[in-house]
């Protein structure tokens, strides 16, 4: 296959450059977004808005990863996360296992060091783990070889759906710098809001966190800026007022149970978002929910299928952005049309 | 019968007001004579010059592990453990399996420590049938039994009337009731303390309030009762301030503090390293601020361990899931002389008060001290030796710490209990 093949599109965005040479990601694994750097953040966002095109074609396939091994390793129930990274190993020619229990293995007897012990012994090159208990990744990356990519641990960090955000949002503006953006709901259990706090702030977007105070964990508006760029309300017309970017966060049932809020009915009266609510926001505001979206509980039906909605642009950019990851990861210093050359 | 003339050594007994260079002579298991240039043909010599020599130091809050985890701990193992940090005499918490709830579990233990503990053991009885919090257990058998003290360490006793009921019920026994301080509702389910630290990780956070309100609901019940309430492993501002006040008032109210709670703050948890989980957790700067000032005013009755083996298969477990609790009976002295002595918190004597003085009071044994008569339990050390701790070495059967490869300023360089020495460093002595 030529190089030609992986190209992008005329018009695609090129890599980020420095002196004329390429940026490298310089980073084995990709943890959180804490531990990013603003070049690095770039890149990545870069690489997937060039790998992007891949899917449109009628063979959505590139041989850029062909003869590595991708384990999807999912301790937590999830389709679109599981099934976004598959296609994207699937679509640079790399090998994707899915390894899906429900229960953890401990159920087994056997902790997760040993599970991924005995993943190592079969060599595989990343391993994209997805787990209920907050560090699981980096208790893998103490211990594997392989590449670990963190596909949500916990309510701590989900790293690849910050930054299919921030893809998304450069579809509909223009920069990420200075943009005001609101991200409501359920914060405390939230590592969606975690990471898009951390990439948000270190991108220079000014963010604005509301929640009922139940769900508003302490210390969050030191989250990802120094500098205080980041504000806590519990009153979601301040969060709404001026927003270029609504961010829904999903209501997990349960919360309800644990007495974080007494009623759905209510929840939705305060912290839902409907069309009189998206008023206060800008006229040209996007609207973004990670999924799966409970309609009526956080969000108004009217409001996730109108117009602003860009909910399933999100879904589309998590496969460009994954794609991007696992080739960066596994050692893509370049642009993955250069990487072809020679 | 045998004895061991300790020549030399700075004897420093705050009871009997002792700080000198001086010989102590220790026959038949017991304290003879301390004065200088002392002569005892036939005699074993132990040279003690620039060494501190101290009443034995007294750890009155471990796990042991025995019964029931024996893979973890023995009686055996976490007394080799202690005297090499020096400790004489330990007290372990009754939440083994089967629980010390009863004289019978009290009796084993105390036997077992007959047979291989290089230290005095001294067992803590539960205050609920299994630390269930739900009936009283025998108090009074296992006190009759040997036990010191009653805690359903752990957890605390979530019932007020049945903490009220412990301590009336054991004021004829005249033993202190040891409470881990910790509203069970309040710290759900938490793994580490509640803050900008547990926020950033996505793990659940156990609030301050929890230990708080604890503290201080025990305080105003041993008001009422006129019980000893002894606050175990004080850790936060609040609790620090609680007990303050209590002792104003004049009710009987001691606390405990461990090294791990004055040297480091929950940002140690943002690598997700299980050696840095226990309950209560570590908290925060401002905590750790508070639990000094506390050492430095008299709020503080005594250093202990908290020393809780775990099996390293489980502490590799997620952080959320691995068990609470760190060993520390090996690295307690060492830090309590680099993060207290040396910056000049607190002097040597208090060093001692702290970890063996008043520890004997609290459990109301004839130990602490070096009086003529007494038994000869000593420890000797370095106040201003470094060295740095290795887990390799260690005699506990557990190896989760986490200063492993901390460096140390003071060091034990020899136990003697009952007049026995039951370790010497190589550094020291070499024979």
């Amino acid at each position: 296959m030529s190089p030609e093949a992986i190209a992008p599109e005329s018009g695609a965005s090129t890599p980020p450059t420095s002196r004329g040479g390429p940026v490298s990601f310089n980073a084995k694994h990709l943890l959180g977004i804490e531990p990013l750097s603003v070049d690095q953040i770039q890149l990545i966002l870069e690489t997937a808005k060039s790998l992007r095109e891949i899917s449109t074609r009628p063979i959505k396939k590139v041989p850029t990863l062909r003869g590595k091994t991708v384990i999807n390793l999912f301790f937590e129930a999830s389709t679109r996360t599981r099934t976004s990274f598959e296609i994207a190993a699937k679509r640079l020619s790399a090998d994707a296992i899915n390894i899906s229990t429900s229960s953890s293995s401990i159920v087994k007897g056997e902790t997760l060091v040993d599970t991924a012990r005995n993943l190592e012994a079969m060599a595989p090159d990343v391993i994209v783990i997805r787990h209920s208990s907050a560090g699981a990744p980096h208790q893998l990356a103490g211990t594997c070889s392989a590449c670990i990519v963190n596909a949500g641990d916990g309510a701590h960090e989900h790293p690849t759906q910050a930054l299919l955000d921030a893809l998304t949002i450069l579809d509909h503006k223009p920069t990420l710098k200075g943009l005001r953006v609101a991200i409501i709901g359920d914060i405390a259990h939230s590592r969606v809001a975690r990471s898009n706090c951390l990439l948000l702030g270190k991108m220079g977007a000014r963010v604005t966190v509301c929640g009922p105070p139940t769900l508003l964990p302490v210390g969050f508006d030191r989250i990802g800026s120094a500098d205080g760029s980041l504000a806590v309300t519990d009153r979601m017309d301040d969060a709404l007022e001026g927003a270029d970017v609504v961010m829904m966060l999903r209501i997990q049932m349960e919360r309800q149970r644990e007495a974080f809020f007494p009623s759905v009915r209510e929840y939705f009266r305060y912290y839902g978002l409907t069309a009189r609510r998206m008023r206060s926001a800008k006229p040209d505001a996007i609207i973004m929910h990670p999924g799966p979206i409970n309609r009526g509980v956080e969000i108004a039906s009217e409001v996730a299928d109108g117009p602003y909605s860009v909910i399933l642009g999100q879904v589309a950019s998590g496969v460009a952005i994954r794609m991007a990851v696992l080739y960066l990861v596994i050692g893509g210093r370049e642009h993955p049309s250069r990487a072809l050359e020679g | 019968m045998a004895s061991l003339l300790v020549r030399n050594g700075r004897v420093l007994d705050p009871a009997q007001e002792l700080d000198g260079i001086s010989d102590v002579l220790l026959e038949d298991g017991r304290v003879s004579r301390i004065a200088r240039g002392l002569q005892a043909p036939g005699s074993t010599v132990l040279d003690a010059s620039g060494l501190i020599v101290a009443p034995g130091l007294i750890d009155i809050h471990v796990h042991l592990r025995e019964p029931g985890r024996e893979d973890e701990e023995t009686i055996q193992s976490g007394s080799e453990a202690a005297a090499v940090g020096g400790f004489t005499s330990i007290c372990c918490m009754p939440n083994t399996d089967p629980v010390n709830d009863n004289p019978a579990v009290t009796s084993f233990i105390l036997k077992e420590a007959e047979r291989g503990a290089l230290t005095r053991v001294f067992p803590i009885g539960a205050i609920s049938v299994g630390s269930a919090g739900e009936r009283l257990a025998e108090i009074g058998e296992m006190v009759n039994a040997g036990a010191i003290g009653i805690s359903d360490d752990g957890k605390g006793v979530m019932d007020g009337q049945l903490m009220r009921r412990a301590m009336e019920y054991s004021l004829p026994f005249k033993i202190p009731l040891i409470e881990h301080c910790e509203d069970l509702n309040l710290s759900a389910r938490g793994c580490m303390n509640e803050g900008y630290h547990s926020t950033v990780l996505g793990l659940k956070g156990m609030s301050r309030t929890a230990e708080d309100a604890m503290a201080a609901r025990d305080i105003m019940l041993a008001e009422l009762t006129g019980a000893h309430i002894h606050i175990a492993h004080l850790s936060t501002r609040g609790a620090a301030d609680l007990v303050r006040q209590g002792k104003k008032k004049g009710i009987h109210v001691t606390c405990e503090v461990c090294p791990h709670h004055f040297t480091l703050s929950d940002a140690a948890c943002r690598h997700y390293d299980t050696n840095t989980k226990m309950s209560p957790p570590l908290r925060t700067e401002d905590d750790i601020e508070a639990l000094r000032e506390a050492i430095v005013d008299g709020t503080v009755d005594c250093i202990v361990t908290d020393h809780a083996p775990h099996n390293p298969n489980e502490k590799m477990l997620e952080f959320d899931r691995a068990p609470f609790g760190i060993i520390g009976l090996e690295t307690a002295l060492g830090l309590v002389l680099t993060h207290l002595y040396h910056p000049g918190l607190i002097s040597l004597r208090r060093v001692v008060e702290l970890m063996s003085t008043q520890p004997a009071q609290l459990i109301n044994q004839p130990l602490g001290h070096l009086k003529a008569g007494t038994a000869a339990d000593l420890t000797l050390f370095d106040p201003d030796a470094e060295w740095v701790y290795d887990l390799g070495q260690t005699k506990s059967k557990s190896r989760n710490s986490p200063f492993h490869g901390t460096a140390l300023k003071g060091r034990v360089a020899a136990t003697i209990v009952a007049g026995k020495i039951v370790y010497q460093s190589p550094e020291y002595f070499k024979e």
